[in-house]
């Protein structure tokens, strides 16, 4: 017998859990088909066919949703152009991608935190962090370039997975202090594979912190498909395993990924506790500008990608429903080329970095032997400077 | 706090001073495997959940990158974590998020974030423990830019220094000698000492410096003891904290001493005794009458219970290095080449 997500459902009786946890608000596995709100031509799927149905944003929403996806993409591009001249060390893009990105950060409040991996630079952009902030990483001036704390933004985390304990633990130290911030926490396909994403979901799932662990499943971990990471059904089926809610989403419609995000923020902020959401897309570039992808994949997957544009998507939907037309179009296409455009003026001023502030921040308070390098390195420093003079 | 004063275990210090740390502060939180209900295998935080609930002290998952990660999220959000690791070697999972997370926020946030984490590990052996149960791990820690270690070796500073170690504003690694947890001194708590980086002189001595910490406080004094027998003076210096490192006191004594022996229980190599045979010969070379020599554990794996008096450093071993410091001016024949 072929075992279907509803018969597992059947099979998880109320009585089988543990007596203290109340019935969770939302089933526990995701729907059997990646939801969807608008199919690949733009249209509306009608309630009727949807696997399971969710309510659609506003259109004001959307809109805005449009213009910071517009704006993301054009920074994308606008950022691999800057590694061509050197200008950034290395961009890892997610072109392609702009429906989660955007979504992520729209999804929940400025006082929510989120905590992006260094994937999520269209994300933080989003969110309204300063891009020449948001490249600080990858030009090299200092490994984060914006106020975590101001922004309620985790430092982009490169540790595979490793920021998904921490969202838990922000998410359940908020609630212990009587507030009712959300996390979401963005995370690739690859990084399910690491046990701090495991660690995270189960402690967000034991302690019920709300929340919300946001897969992008854009097909690869550098050079390595999913096939490697997993035997699951999905990656959103690993939410049943600890108790929590999942739900998978085509991760290239727009209107989908807000609505079951933002379902899912709903969910946790609640207190019915984490929601694990995988969305399907696609990584259009390479890992990043270093990476070459043909050793891996080929240009036909590409093209097909290339096809699923989720852009495209949300203007034909839009432009339908009568809520864009030509001149909308423009205006955000305007905005997003003055946006590249001062971006590209102010990345190529060089930065200046002091070389005495490495010493800064190692300890509240510098060790004394911290000091001693530190007058070292300013010997250094000013033989260096005599000697050029 | 109510006063204690007399026979007082180290156990019962830290539990104290664990319960002193959440009455004082609110956002202290305490957390890890069996801490609550149980109060620990070593019984550190005995009482602590019936006497300030589950939200001040509570049991976790067994998953020790968790425990960790936890407590960088809940640092974030402004409150003072204090995590238990259930022993040294069951710490090894929790060494990326102690390393690329604890360690580095505030660096990497240039100060704009900060985890003022305490995570205290049971370590070292001598107590007759099954493998992974007797690591000496704190090189490891100690080699990491951005943790504070706190190796305590008395019952007055297991107080003091834990206290401290809540208090301040980085990550501490608070190192605690498995085996003199249940020993017991005459003392008066609340107990007041200096703050961390101050080394002090447990011994006072005139011939040779025994420089030293943590578990391999009590030998080391133990073997100075004995040394009076042989006519020698030692003075033993145990350093509290290793990170940061009080390079001061360390010198300052061994000027006078002209000898100086360094004393770990943990595996000698790359460890950090040979960090302190560097830094004493290279602050102390015109003082020094004999090359600064190192007692530590052997290279080996944490040996099983029966041959463990082979690997730990004894009175015997540390006696015997005492005995090659060149008292008549003839080089070490250790290292003299045939
Ligand atoms: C613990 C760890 N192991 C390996 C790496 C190197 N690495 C960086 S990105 C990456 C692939 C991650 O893939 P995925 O999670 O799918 O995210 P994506 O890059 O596709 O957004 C790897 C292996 C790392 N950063 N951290
Ligand atoms: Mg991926």
């Amino acid at each position: 017998m072929t075992t279907t997500p509803q018969a597992i459902r059947r099979a998880s009786p109320r009585t089988n859990r543990a007596a203290a946890r109340p019935e969770p608000a939302a089933p526990l596995l995701p729907s059997p088909e990646p939801v969807r709100l608008l199919d690949e031509a733009g249209r509306r799927v009608s309630p009727e066919c949807a696997v399971r149905d969710y309510p659609e944003p506003p259109t004001e929403t959307l809109r805005e949703l449009y213009r910071r996806m517009v704006i993301g993409r054009r920074f994308d591009v606008q950022a691999t152009a800057l590694t061509k001249q050197g200008r950034l060390a290395v961009y890892p893009s997610s072109r392609g991608q702009e429906a989660c990105q955007v979504s992520g950060v729209m999804a929940v409040r400025p006082t929510d935190w989120v905590f992006p991996t260094y994937r999520e630079s269209v994300a933080l952009v989003s969110r309204g962090i300063d891009p020449v902030e948001v490249l600080t990483l990858l030009r090299g001036d200092w490994h984060c370039g914006y106020d975590p704390a101001a922004w309620r933004t985790a430092p982009q985390c490169t540790p595979l997975a490793t920021q998904t304990v921490h969202a838990a633990g922000l998410a359940y130290g908020e609630a212990h202090q009587g507030r009712d911030t959300v996390a979401l926490v963005f995370i690739g396909d690859g990084a399910t594979s690491e046990g701090d994403f495991h660690e995270g979901v189960n402690f967000a799932a034991v302690f019920r912190a709300p929340v919300v662990f946001f897969v992008q499943n854009n097909r690869y971990a550098i050079s390595v498909p999913l096939s490697r990471q997993t035997a699951a059904p999905t990656l959103a089926y690993k939410g049943v395993g600890y108790g929590i809610a999942s739900e998978q989403v085509d991760g290239n419609d727009p209107v989908a990924v807000l609505a079951v995000l933002a379902n899912a923020v709903e969910h946790a902020r609640s207190g019915h506790g984490p929601f694990l959401v995988e969305a399907h897309t696609y990584r259009l570039e390479p890992h990043t500008n270093a990476d070459d992808a043909s050793r891996y994949r080929s240009m036909d997957e590409v093209e097909t990608w290339l096809g699923r544009d989720p852009i495209a998507r949300l203007e034909t939907y839009l432009r339908g429903a009568g809520a864009l037309d030509d001149a909308a179009v423009d205006a955000v296409a305007a905005e997003a080329e003055a946006y590249a455009a001062d971006l590209r003026t102010r990345m190529n001023a060089d930065p200046v970095v002091d070389p005495l502030s490495l010493f800064d921040h190692v300890y509240a308070q510098p060790t004394p032997q911290l000091l001693e390098q530190r007058a070292q390195v300013r010997a250094e420093l000013a033989a260096a400077e005599e000697g050029e003079a | 706090m109510t006063a204690t004063a007399g026979k007082v275990t180290m156990a019962k210090a830290l539990n104290a001073a664990l319960r002193d740390s959440l009455a004082a502060d609110e956002r202290v939180i305490v957390f890890g495997e069996d801490v609550g209900q149980l109060g620990g295998v070593f019984r550190i935080t005995d009482g602590l959940l019936a006497d300030f609930g589950d939200k001040r002290c509570f049991d976790t998952p067994l998953a020790e990158a968790g425990i960790v990660g936890f407590a960088v999220g809940l640092a974030m959000s402004g409150l003072r974590p204090v995590v238990e690791m259930q022993f040294d070697a069951f710490a090894y999972p929790a060494f990326e998020q102690i390393t690329s997370h604890v360690a580095k926020l505030r660096n990497r946030t240039r100060g704009q974030l900060s985890v003022p984490i305490v995570i205290r590990v049971p370590y070292a052996g001598g107590i007759g423990g099954v493998e992974h149960h007797c690591d000496s791990s704190e090189a490891y820690y100690a080699h990491t830019p951005g943790l504070k270690v706190v190796m305590p070796a008395t019952v007055a500073d297991a107080y003091s220094l834990l206290r401290e170690a809540i208090a301040d504003p980085d990550p501490v690694v608070f190192m605690e000698p498995k085996k003199l947890y249940f020993a017991s001194e005459e003392v008066t708590l609340p107990a007041t000492m200096p703050g961390f980086g101050r080394a002090v002189v447990r011994r006072p001595g005139r011939d040779a410096t025994l420089v030293t910490y943590g578990a391999a406080v009590p030998v080391a004094l133990e073997a100075a003891e004995a040394a009076r027998d042989e006519g020698w003076d030692l003075e033993v210096i145990d350093l509290r904290t290793i990170v940061p490192f009080d390079d001061e006191t360390v010198t300052a004594s061994v000027r006078r001493t002209g000898r100086c022996v360094v004393i770990q229980e943990a595996q000698g190599f790359a460890g950090v005794g040979a960090e302190i045979a560097a830094r004493v010969q290279e602050r102390c070379f015109h003082s020094l009458h004999a090359p600064v020599l190192r007692v530590a554990g052997l290279d080996i794996p944490y040996p099983a219970p029966k041959l463990e008096h082979i690997h730990l450093p004894g009175v015997d071993r540390i006696l015997d290095a005492v005995a090659r410091l060149q008292w008549d001016d003839q080089p070490d024949p250790t290292w003299v080449a045939a």
